[in-house]
């Protein structure tokens, strides 16, 4: 029997409902688990996903042809069962149950099993293969809980604030600007972010998420406003001349990555605040085993090494080479670049 | 431990010189004279002692988080570094038991587990000190007992902060730093604060260096007050004779009287109170040979009769720091050189040489030196103002190095390992191969410099997408990537499997314009052993 989901040079496809998973070509129908990049890309006639993720989608791809879904809702395609369950990465994210005559397969996207206060906590889902990211698949990586780094990405903010110094972070646009957002206590003084932040802040508030307000530079009622300010930025606009105008400034990096301290000295930023929507290697074991699948294909990541682990603990585990990348050191260059 | 982990992350949270010296300095203040003596040993690149190898600690940190070993070693490959690795993968430290205050304490523990007699009672014993720490001062622990502890506190930065603590000068900070002290044989007070005479026997002097010349006009006063001298291509030493005694330092600060015999009978020429900068160089016909005659030299502690007799050294002489038990590094060049010059001239012993001065007349005439320098057997020229002081570490000032052109070649890069420390995680050391007669790639240098960090980020990604296999750590890559190299010298060399081997090679430039099948040959390259 022909396989529920296989690897296409489109990406990953279910042949019998006729639809792809987070297809890196243009196919006809796409199902998007979350709008990242990597995993939201151009060029499919009919898109499917979370109705969270239909504005962050809007933002990225323009006017596409969009179905939203709410978690747990279920459709049918050529006797495929079809639904969506929280994932837990960002606002929107969801994990992709496909059921056909009683067998079935959970394709994960990225999930953290941390809550963050913003995005629908991951559920596990019982299946019988789970596709999983291996991006922190490592016994190396194992995060803090939440609150102990938002204290100290707000000690952090409050101190260079009564030094007269602005905070520039560095946090992808979509997740982790909106988690700190979410997380921090905002009261200290203004925020301000840049415009590629500011659409997917955007993106989110239409989704019907409650953001605390923030400026952008244009918008700022008093220029003055901006010293002790924080500042939220992709990593990409790190020495653009842009981030001049905050000076004096000291800057972070918020990401799973600068748990390496190798990471942290190449960013040349002040900070490292290990901050991820990724699950850690804990997180990733757990939700595995919460699933009960005894067939489980280890995508991007430290697939080769995180499925000869699970081998080990005894599950069928084999890798699967997609062209998904996780979180990265520094975040895809966006389109919005400010001057 | 706890107050040094504190330094550690305040340290490392900060890219500011000036935000560390005062962090350290703070620290400095406040710490005990046994802390304050060990934080500076372990700044200046001093350890307590080794208790195990990286396998052992491996396999007991393996043990401790139950991991197998192979994900173990895997991990570290990602990671970059074991001390680090271990305290990652480490479960949390029990919170019950009482932490270590003192960081000399902690390193009176290690020298009690390295007197330990069994295996199995050094793993117990660190795995207890493991469960009691926290993952910063296990990391710390981690990289005391193997290992070496590199935090970004240059030699001159920890200079600054002990200055600032102890409202004591720089430059007598750096000299009391200088030499073989060890923390176990001195106190703060007599190291830093008060120290005496005696101690001061054997010490060298800060090394003064230069920066490289790149433009000209970097050279602003008049030419007519500079000299020139060759650069020598050997080991850096200061030859100092005082109390009848005779002291041979490198400049990585390791004391080699012994290994260069040659040197010996200098003690009863030279008068006491007399320190001379100068290059160690392997010397035959009048003329040095290559460096890596004297690689054969350096290695050897006590070299035999028929190895001295094969690569005889000698010093060649370029300064003068210490005369008549003074110390005259505030003394003009040319006054400084002139002493030199009748102090050689007087020494009857042929292994002291004088390194010759030009004066620079014209740009023209010191080019035309520095174009003879492949066959005087030197890397260049050293462009030194006549009023100039001996000053310490790197400054770009009185002093410059005026290199030859390096030697170049386009090589196709065929292998990429994942790099340490600030470089983890990410492709950054590379293989380079070139064509031989059968077209088929052969391996000749490994190199990672001189990339920028947007190039190294590209090439990293390049190297992801296009891995042809895995090895480990190593991965071979598809030979597509031209790159020019840059190296210092070249020879035969039966240990290679090309024939050659390349001296400091180095990325010059990425090649992004050439093909793989426009890269150099092994031809090519064995033609330039014969010019050079």
């Amino acid at each position: 029997m022909a396989e529920l989901v296989t690897l296409t040079d489109h990406g990953l496809y279910c042949p019998q409902a006729d639809l792809y998973i987070d297809p890196w070509k243009g196919v006809k129908r796409a199902i998007i688990t979350h709008g990242h990049s990597d995993h939201a890309r151009y060029g499919s006639t009919y898109y499917l996903c979370h109705h969270h993720s239909i504005p962050i989608l809007k933002t990225r791809l323009g006017d596409i042809a969009v179905q939203g879904l709410d978690y747990g809702e279920t459709i049918i395609s050529n006797g495929v069962t079809i639904s969506l369950h929280p994932a837990g990465h960002v606002v929107g994210s969801a994990q992709v149950r496909l059921e056909y005559k009683g067998e079935v397969w959970v394709i994960s996207g990225d999930y953290k099993t941390q809550a963050d206060g913003i995005s629908q906590a991951f559920e596990p889902v019982t299946c019988h293969t789970f596709i999983t990211e291996s991006t922190f698949g490592l016994p190396f990586f194992h995060w803090q809980p939440q609150w102990v780094v938002m204290r100290q990405i707000q000690q952090w903010w409050e101190r260079n604030r009564s030094d007269g110094i602005s905070s520039i972070l560095f946090a992808y646009s979509l997740g982790k600007a909106q988690r700190i957002l979410a997380n921090l206590d905002t009261s200290v003084g203004p925020i301000i972010v840049h415009g590629a932040t500011h659409a997917m802040n955007e993106a989110c508030r239409q989704a019907g998420i409650n953001l605390p307000p923030t400026y952008r530079v244009s918008e700022l009622p008093d220029a003055s406003l901006s010293k002790g300010a924080l500042v939220i930025a992709p990593s990409s606009a790190a020495g653009n001349s842009w981030l001049r105008r905050f000076e004096p400034y000291r800057t972070a990096v918020a990401s799973g990555w600068m748990a390496m301290r190798g990471a942290r000295r190449w960013q040349a930023a002040d900070r490292g605040f290990i901050l991820s929507d990724h699950a850690d290697w804990h997180g990733l074991n757990q939700a595995i085993q919460a699933t009960g699948a005894k067939r489980i294909l280890v995508t991007h990541g430290y697939a080769d090494l995180f499925s000869r682990w699970l081998i080990e603990q005894g599950l069928n585990a084999s890798v699967l080479k997609t062209q998904f990348t996780g979180e990265q050191v520094n975040e895809p260059e966006t389109e919005i670049t400010e001057t | 431990m706890k107050a040094f982990a504190a330094l550690f992350e305040a340290l490392d949270q900060t890219n500011k010189t000036q935000e560390k010296i005062n962090i350290l300095a703070e620290y400095l203040l406040h710490a005990s004279d046994e802390d304050r003596l060990w934080t500076i040993a372990l700044f200046t690149g001093r350890k307590p002692t080794r208790i195990a190898n990286t396998t052992q600690l491996r396999n007991w940190a393996a043990c401790a988080a139950g991991l197998p070993n192979w994900l173990v070693e895997a991990t570290w490959h990602t990671v970059g570094d074991l001390g680090e690795t271990l305290a990652g993968i480490l479960p949390e430290p029990d919170v019950t038991t009482i932490p270590l205050n003192s960081l000399a304490a902690t390193i009176q523990q290690i020298f009690q587990i390295h007197a330990l007699n069994s295996e199995e009672a050094k793993a117990a014993a660190v795995i207890t000190m493991w469960k009691q720490l926290s993952k910063t001062e296990r990391f710390l622990f981690n990289k005391l007992i193997a290992g070496s502890l590199r935090i970004g506190v240059s030699q001159g930065l920890l200079i600054k902060a002990i200055s600032q603590a102890f409202q004591l000068p720089e430059n007598i900070i750096a000299h009391r730093l200088m030499g073989n002290w060890d923390p176990r044989t001195t106190t703060f007070q007599q190291l830093i604060l008060h120290p005496q005479a005696s101690d001061q026997l054997s010490k060298p002097y800060p090394f003064f260096l230069a920066y490289s010349l790149e433009d000209i006009s970097q050279i602003q006063s008049n030419l007519s007050e500079w000299v020139a001298e060759h650069k020598w291509d050997g080991i850096r030493a200061q030859l100092i004779v005082r109390n009848n005694q005779l002291f041979v330092w490198t400049r990585g600060e390791e004391l080699v009287t012994d290994r260069y015999p040659e040197f010996h009978p200098l003690l009863s020429q030279i008068p006491s109170g007399t320190v001379i900068d100068g290059e160690i160089l392997a010397w035959r016909n009048n003329k040095p040979l290559p460096f890596q005659f004297l690689q054969k030299r350096m290695g050897r502690k006590t070299p035999s009769k028929k190895l001295i007799e094969e690569i005889p050294v000698v010093l060649m002489a370029y300064d003068l720091l210490e005369h008549q038990g003074l110390d005259i590094r505030n003394e003009p060049l040319i006054h400084r050189k002139k002493i030199l010059e009748k102090l050689v001239y007087n020494c009857n012993v042929n292994t002291l040489k004088l390194s010759e001065i030009f004066f620079a007349h014209s740009w023209e005439s010191l080019l035309q030196e520095r174009e003879r320098s492949a066959e005087k057997g030197s890397e260049g020229l050293m462009l030194k103002h006549c009023d100039s002081v001996y000053g310490t570490g790197r400054k770009k000032n009185g002093w410059w190095k005026w290199k030859v052109d390096p030697l170049t070649i386009d090589a196709v890069m065929i292998y990429a390992q994942s790099g340490h420390g600030r470089r983890a995680g990410l492709f950054t050391d590379y293989t380079f191969a070139v064509w031989d007669d059968q077209r088929k790639l052969v391996p000749i240098a490994k190199a990672y410099s001189g990339l920028s960090d947007d190039e190294i980020l590209q090439l990293d990604r390049w190297i992801k997408q296009h891995t042809l296999e895995k090895f480990g750590p190593v991965r071979s890559v598809e030979p597509l990537q031209v790159f020019e190299l840059a190296f210092e010298g070249i020879q035969t060399s039966t240990r290679h499997k090309s024939g050659i081997a390349l001296r400091f090679p180095r990325i010059a430039r990425w090649r992004t314009d050439k093909k793989a099948e426009d890269a150099n040959t092994l031809a090519d390259l064995k033609a330039l052993i014969s010019i050079v």
